[in-house]
């Protein structure tokens, strides 16, 4: 199984890491904001993860762990 | 458990002050995992490598990377390159800049000056609207934009010029590559290496960061040919 870990705090809501996912793994929350004021990705169908890490090395703020388990 | 992805040693925990979607980070973050590999595979000793933070949005390069900076006067990163490297010949050294010696140069073209308010860059292209190009840049007026690449790999010293972008995965992976490949050259004793990135700069084209790569992709790649340039190690093979 892998784990997609965003960290909520340096997250920016670009959205970039939805555009890389190439499973539709990722989303902009709706609901949630975080301190900086944006909405931050989140995965919303961890299921379907292969852990490619694209949305990772797309992420401009560094703010994305992958692990396998 | 194992690790598939996290963030390299050789960045540090401040977070990138840049907008949402800017490329930087994205650079950043290649330049670092480079220089952290190289570490790693003992051809680079720990600590042997000074980057030169450059005027404009990235002048702040020297918080994030875990390594030494410097910081240049406006648009002089490479010569103050030049300086250290004849001071340190055997250290790393690269420069980290917008738009001599055996250095690397990052250069990342997001087609406009970003941090001092959006205004016409010398990579602008035609048509595109800045602050000081409010009709679109006119070829008349302004000349066509510098392909930088090109020009520099015209340059007897250049031993390797690369133009890449990280738009997608595949590019951000032959970016990292290309990166690598010109700090390798330069422990090698070889010239001059430059790796161009096409980089966004959504706040400033006025677009959200998934329109600014797709206008990346539909405007400045078609204008910006990625590929190698010149490579004097693969001539030479």
């Amino acid at each position: 199984m892998v784990k997609v870990m965003i960290n909520e705090l340096l997250c920016k809501g670009c959205g970039l890491c939805v555009r890389a996912c190439p499973k539709g793994v990722l989303a902009l929350s709706k609901t949630k904001l975080n301190a900086k004021g944006y909405h931050p990705a989140e995965p919303v169908n961890p299921e379907a993860c292969i852990g490619c890490a694209s949305c990772a090395r797309t992420c401009p703020d560094v703010a994305i762990r992958i692990e396998r388990e | 458990m194992s690790v598939v992805f996290e963030k390299t040693q050789l960045l540090t925990d401040k977070p990138f002050h840049y907008c949402p979607g800017c490329n930087h980070g994205i650079i950043h973050r290649l330049v670092a995992e480079s220089i952290d590999e190289l570490v790693k595979e003992g051809k680079l000793e720990a600590g042997n490598v000074i980057g030169v933070a450059p005027v404009g949005c990235s002048v702040f390069a020297y918080d994030y990377f875990n390594c030494d900076m410097f910081e240049a006067a406006h648009g002089r990163a490479p010569a103050v390159a030049t300086g250290i490297k004849r001071a340190k010949p055997n250290t790393l050294v690269f420069t980290y800049q917008g738009d001599g010696e055996k250095i690397v140069t990052i250069f990342v073209n997001n087609a406009i000056y970003g941090m001092t308010g959006g205004q016409m860059a010398p990579t602008t292209l035609v048509g595109q609207k800045t602050t000081t190009s409010p009709y679109g840049r006119k070829e008349e007026w302004c000349g066509a934009p510098i392909k930088m690449s090109e020009m520099l790999a015209e340059v007897p010293g250049a031993y390797f010029i690369q133009r890449c972008a990280v738009n997608n995965t595949p590019n951000i992976i032959k970016t990292k590559a290309a990166i690598k490949k010109a700090m390798q050259y330069q422990l090698e004793g070889k010239g001059f290496c430059m790796i161009e990135v096409l980089s966004t700069c959504p706040t400033n084209w006025g677009l959200n960061p998934v329109e600014a790569m797709k206008w990346l992709e539909e405007n400045m790649i078609p204008y910006y040919p990625l590929g190698v340039k010149k490579d004097k190690g693969a001539d030479a093979k």
